[in-house]
């Protein structure tokens, strides 16, 4: 009898190939799905690194999966780097030389960290990037009561570093060229508050300023000033893990070209997750959105697909919910066009109204924000602004604001007739 | 999978789902106990629609909840058709409010989020705002 069974790689251990795993065994319950990982561990929430420093969680509670989801749904796992694809054989190589034969192959590789050269940094005996769950177990293993912690990036992963290593620390700086923290997501005035709160928990900015050189436990500013640690952590950037497809032809930008079904432009080649750039739904053009929600929706819709499906993910927003000791910032789509604005006690809400259509939204504040999904859905379900009261859902989000028709359509168990 | 299904056209306007999902989940046996004088926590809220129109909303468990596809703790899952949460896991980021379409998840008193587990957990046996509902506005179907 002729073997129908079919073989899928997927390369990546993290959130976009667990979801593609789970998007084939949607429909295809007994071929061979491979898993091709390099980070030695079992899927994890790759965000809770810095709760797990702060003592918030543990290694048990980060899987991404409980233990035995992957031997009951017939996944495999090889502990290895992918280091090529071969799209005419059909076969991805593994570091050690061996080679896997597949019928189709996902590449969700996720990004790395990107370091740009800095003089003396080879000197500098304790420093940590700050992306993997082995780069938080080795700071966590650094630090000690007196420690002077220096972290180079005052984005979202340098500010959730600093939050999860304050307390167990003597001193943490951090430093940035930009001139505000958040600086992607958040604009002056949001900003500063942001900051304002790190700093009342002990965290110090150096910012508009960078270290240009380190000697061993010192960092040389562009400023001139010099800061002492004892541990350094870098977290300047991110890079999309491209090369695999890069080096098989296939194209790239900053993130692996996919389509609205995660195919790259190689045939039998999808990918999803941090490693690729798709259309940001909200109008911001096409570019690298690595969240995790990006990357679970990508891998099913990837997953689905190699099986034979016709998934489809086209509503890509850049999103983001961070706080910092008890101040939340929910954010999300593009900055662009029209401002609104509406403040209330130690609130502020902005939005940004472009051809009819709500774009983007910043809200900070000691609030709770109940409903901060309606504005997320108004932009990544393309909600035209003339069919509901825009005025009153700016103070208060809710699902009356929407028309009864958009009700009774679009959400599931609902009846007005 | 049964669900919770809400009909505009019944709704009163009461609260009565309100009181009995905050008492349902209070986890006491005393609604007097379980309300009088504290802040309700309900994980149904009644909204105006305008019109005379009002209805009540909790979580839709949707069949692609993208709360449980952004939940950063894995404290947000999806099984048997219901999206439920274990507070042990959550880590109170607000992702999921942020997410939420239906605005259907919001905080608690500890910090963390709370949203309609269908009274799976709390031994009511069946949603205890349909079980309260006088006019047929909340119903539980296939
Ligand atoms: C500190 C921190 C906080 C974050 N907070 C949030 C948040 O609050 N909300 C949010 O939505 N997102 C957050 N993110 C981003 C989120 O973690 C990512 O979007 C998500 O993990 C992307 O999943 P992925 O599967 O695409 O990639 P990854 O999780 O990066 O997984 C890719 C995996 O592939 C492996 N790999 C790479 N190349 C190869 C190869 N050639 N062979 C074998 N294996 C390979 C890598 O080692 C890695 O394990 C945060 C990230 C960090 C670091």
């Amino acid at each position: 009898m002729l073997d129908m069974k079919k073989t899928y790689v997927i390369i990546g251990g993290g959130v976009a190939a667990v979801g593609c795993a789970e998007g084939i065994r949607t429909t295809d319950k007994s071929s061979r799905v491979v898993i091709i990982a390099d980070e030695g561990r079992a899927p994890y929430f790759r965000p809770l690194i810095s709760y797990y420093l702060e003592g918030k969680t543990d290694l048990d509670r980060m899987r991404y999966r409980p233990e035995g989801f992957y031997s009951e749904n017939g996944i495999e796992f090889i502990n290895g780097k992918a280091t090529a694809i071969d799209v005419k054989a059909h076969t991805v190589t593994l570091d050690g030389g061996r080679k896997i034969k597949y019928d189709a192959v996902c590449v969700a590789a996720g990004s790395s960290p990107f370091v740009p050269p800095m003089e003396g940094l080879d000197k500098v005996e304790k420093k940590f990037g700050f992306m993997t769950e082995d780069d938080a177990l080795s700071l966590g293993d650094a630090l000690f009561p007196d420690c002077r912690v220096l972290i180079v990036g005052a984005g979202l992963i340098g500010l959730k570093c600093a939050e999860g290593i304050v307390s167990r620390c003597g001193s943490v700086t951090v430093c940035d060229l930009a001139p505000r923290v958040l600086s992607s997501i958040l604009d002056g005035e949001a900003a500063s508050l942001m900051q304002a709160r790190l700093e009342e928990h002990g965290i110090k900015f150096l910012l508009s300023d960078t270290a240009a050189s380190f000697g061993p436990h010192t960092a040389f500013m562009k400023s001139g000033k010099t800061v002492d640690f004892d541990v350094l952590v870098l977290a300047v950037g991110v890079r999309a893990n491209v090369s695999l497809v890069k080096d098989a032809g296939g194209s790239v930008g900053r993130g692996i070209t996919v389509d609205c079904r995660m195919k790259t432009s190689l045939p039998d080649v999808y990918a999803a997750g941090d490693c690729t750039e798709t259309e940001d739904a909200s109008g911001g053009g096409v570019r690298v959105m690595a969240i995790m929600p990006n990357a679970a929706f990508g891998g099913r819709c990837a997953g689905a697909n190699m099986a034979g499906g016709d998934a489809v993910f086209d509503c890509a927003i850049p999103m983001n919910a961070i706080g910092f000791f008890g101040l939340h910032a929910l954010t999300a789509g593009t900055y662009e066009g029209e401002l609104h604005e509406a403040r209330g006690d130690g609130t502020l809400r902005r939005f940004y109204v472009k051809d009819g259509y709500l774009s983007g939204f910043m809200l900070i504040g000691d609030d709770e924000f109940t409903g901060a999904g309606i504005y997320t859905s108004l932009i990544r379900n393309r909600i035209p602004l003339d069919t509901l009261d825009f005025e009153t859902l700016m103070q208060a989000p809710s699902v009356a604001s929407f028309s009864p028709g958009y009700r009774s359509l679009n959400i599931e168990g609902w009846k007005n007739a | 999978m049964k669900r919770v299904v809400v009909n505009e056209k019944w709704c009163l306007g009461c609260h009565l789902c309100e009181y009995n999902c905050a008492f349902a989940n209070s986890g006491l046996k005393d609604m007097a106990k379980a309300l009088k004088g504290k802040p309700l926590f309900p994980r149904i809220r009644v909204l105006d629609g305008g019109d005379g129109i009002t209805f009540a909303v909790s979580c839709r468990h949707c069949t692609d909840p993208i709360c449980v596809r952004s939940c950063i703790s894995g404290a947000l899952a999806f099984r048997d058709g219901a999206v439920t949460i274990d507070k042990e896991r959550c880590v109170g980021c607000f992702t999921c409010i942020l997410v939420c379409p239906y605005g259907a998840i919001s905080r608690d008193a500890d910090g963390a989020v709370q949203k309609c587990e269908l009274c799976l957990k709390n031994g009511t046996g069946a949603p205890a705002c349909v079980r309260g509902c006088p006019n047929g506005a909340l119903t539980y179907e296939e």
